[in-house]
């Protein structure tokens, strides 16, 4: 009681914990308007792009089905104080998550409008090639922490494989992102010369929701919810595993690796455990799928962290990891999404020094090849 | 124990928030209808800013497409995750028992007692015209 301090308002966050240098595999740049995308289209998309718009799949075409939990179903205090939605100026960027967060590499998801979704397939390519463009002006060059991630027109292989090719070479790229929900399963022959050129290329496969394709977003049809969306990511992602293991996508192209993102991971045993089950007794059926399905998913696949599973028992989540590997774990924030994970407070159960640095930091720097 | 002048109560409105810091702790200081409340800034999901939340109603409902809000202003809605907090209590709406955000307390003093001492105001300038904001900790 006998002294009163000056206390001054601190606009700046406490420093981060977690002073580990850390790798976010799941960070989501915006576009200001769709004005950005326009220098890397051709005149003719342009206009296209003015008089059509794009994706018409639904009423309301330009809103996303279920209203989300949050304005530009993002962080709060993402949106950037110089105007434009959060994730579109990269100063503030760097100043309220690469520098606030010690990231050293952060691997972009480009999400809309990506050109993956597009009913109009040579538009869609179009707008494929801006995306990829456009990431690596406006993102990559300027901040050398940024790696790309090329959008595919995923239901036109052929044009997907040329867009792999035209960007493979070049600095940046660093992984071929295919949205699940396409129009067959992705285990499905039409999308192979999607993998082997990926494979081809050295890039891994990332598999993370985007667009909005048409279909339903659950198995069991159109949700009520957004809470019921929200979940639906693993389940549809446990039918792409499924897919790409009994199609015999991976006993084909033994070099493709598969990056599953922002779908959870905890779901991966169970799966497993069923599918060897069956594979033990259905294997006539499918021949082509020499090894247990777990053999192929133990080597072949990685999950990023984020949204988190927060188990009541936080140790139950290190029973699963133990039973994925602990090298197949890489984090991720969803930066500047709502349902964000903070690298200081995303695992709830003590982790070994090793662990830690794996899953933030070794494990994607081994996968992406970064120094 | 201290205790610490941390604002003019002019200065943080009703409906409003100031984020200040003491002791090394970034603590939001919120004025609900002209009392004054303080809580860590750190949200006990994943560390948050909580000072950067939404100040919300609460919101109940029976049915879907009914519902009734009440006691305005006085929760404080996470802005990542949406965890949302009374501001009175400090505690967790929909876990009460497990999750709270840490509370200190806040009252409001006039300037002429704060000014006499035996308080030291170091730089924050304190006038006896008006009053402040005082946190305990």
């Amino acid at each position: 009681m006998s002294e009163v301090l000056n206390a001054p308002a601190s606009p700046s966050r406490a420093g981060p914990k977690q002073r580990l240098s850390v790798v976010d595999c799941d960070i989501h740049p915006a576009f200001k308007s769709g004005a950005d995308l326009y220098p890397f289209l051709s005149e003719r998309w342009r206009k296209h792009w003015a008089t059509f718009g794009h994706h018409l799949r639904q009423g309301l075409s330009s809103t996303l089905a279920h209203p989300r939990m949050s304005p530009g179903v993002a962080r709060a205090d993402a949106w950037p104080p110089n105007g434009g939605p959060p994730g579109s100026d990269l100063a503030f960027m760097r100043e309220h998550h690469l520098d606030a967060n010690g990231i050293e590499h952060g691997i972009l998801m480009a999400l809309r409008p990506g050109g993956c979704d597009e009913r109009n397939l040579e538009f869609g390519a179009a707008l494929c090639a801006a995306t990829n463009d456009w990431q690596i002006e406006a993102w990559v060059k300027p901040e050398p922490r940024l790696h790309a991630a090329i959008t595919v027109p995923q239901e036109d292989s052929q044009a997907a494989v040329r867009e792999i090719e035209r960007c493979a070479g070049r600095p940046g790229f660093v992984q071929v992102n295919v949205a699940p929900r396409t129009d067959e399963p992705l285990g499905r022959r039409r999308y192979w010369p999607i993998y082997e050129a990926a494979a081809a290329a050295g890039l891994p496969i990332g598999l993370h929701i985007a667009g909005v394709p048409g279909h339903p977003s659950t198995g069991a049809g159109w949700p009520s919810f957004y809470f019921q969306e929200h979940h639906a990511n693993a389940q549809c992602l446990q039918a792409v595993v499924t897919s790409l293991v009994l199609e015999g996508v991976l006993e084909r192209i033994p070099a493709l690796k598969v990056v599953i993102i922002e779908a959870g991971f905890t779901w991966v045993p169970s799966l497993c455990w069923r599918l060897d089950k069956h594979w033990e007794r259905m294997r006539d059926e499918v021949p082509h799928v020499k090894r247990k399905p777990s053999e192929y998913v133990r080597e072949r696949f990685w999950y990023t962290t984020q949204p988190i599973e927060e188990p009541e028992r936080p140790e139950d989540l290190n029973a699963m990891i133990d039973w994925l590997g602990w090298d197949r774990l890489m984090f991720s924030t969803d930066y500047p999404h709502w349902d964000f994970d903070d690298p200081r407070y995303a695992f709830r159960a003590p982790l070994t020094e090793q662990q830690k640095a794996m899953i933030f930091r070794d494990n994607a720097r081994a996968l992406y090849g970064f120094a | 124990m201290s205790r610490h002048v941390v604002a003019a109560t002019a200065e943080v409105p009703p409906g409003g928030s100031k984020l200040v810091n003491v002791k090394g702790r970034d603590i939001a200081v919120f004025n609900v209808g002209g009392e004054f409340f303080a809580l860590l800034n750190r949200c006990p999901h994943e560390g948050a800013s909580l000072c950067h939340g939404r100040i919300v109603s609460l919101a109940e409902a029976d049915e879907p497409g009914r519902y009734r809000l009440s006691r305005r202003g006085e929760l404080l809605r996470c802005p990542w995750h949406g965890w949302e907090f009374d501001i009175r209590t400090g505690q967790s709406y929909c876990d009460p028992q497990n999750t709270w955000v840490r509370r200190y307390a806040a009252s409001v003093e006039p300037g002429e007692t704060l000014a006499k001492g035996p308080y030291v105001a170091e730089t924050f300038q304190v006038t006896v015209e008006q009053d402040y904001v005082v946190l305990e900790l």
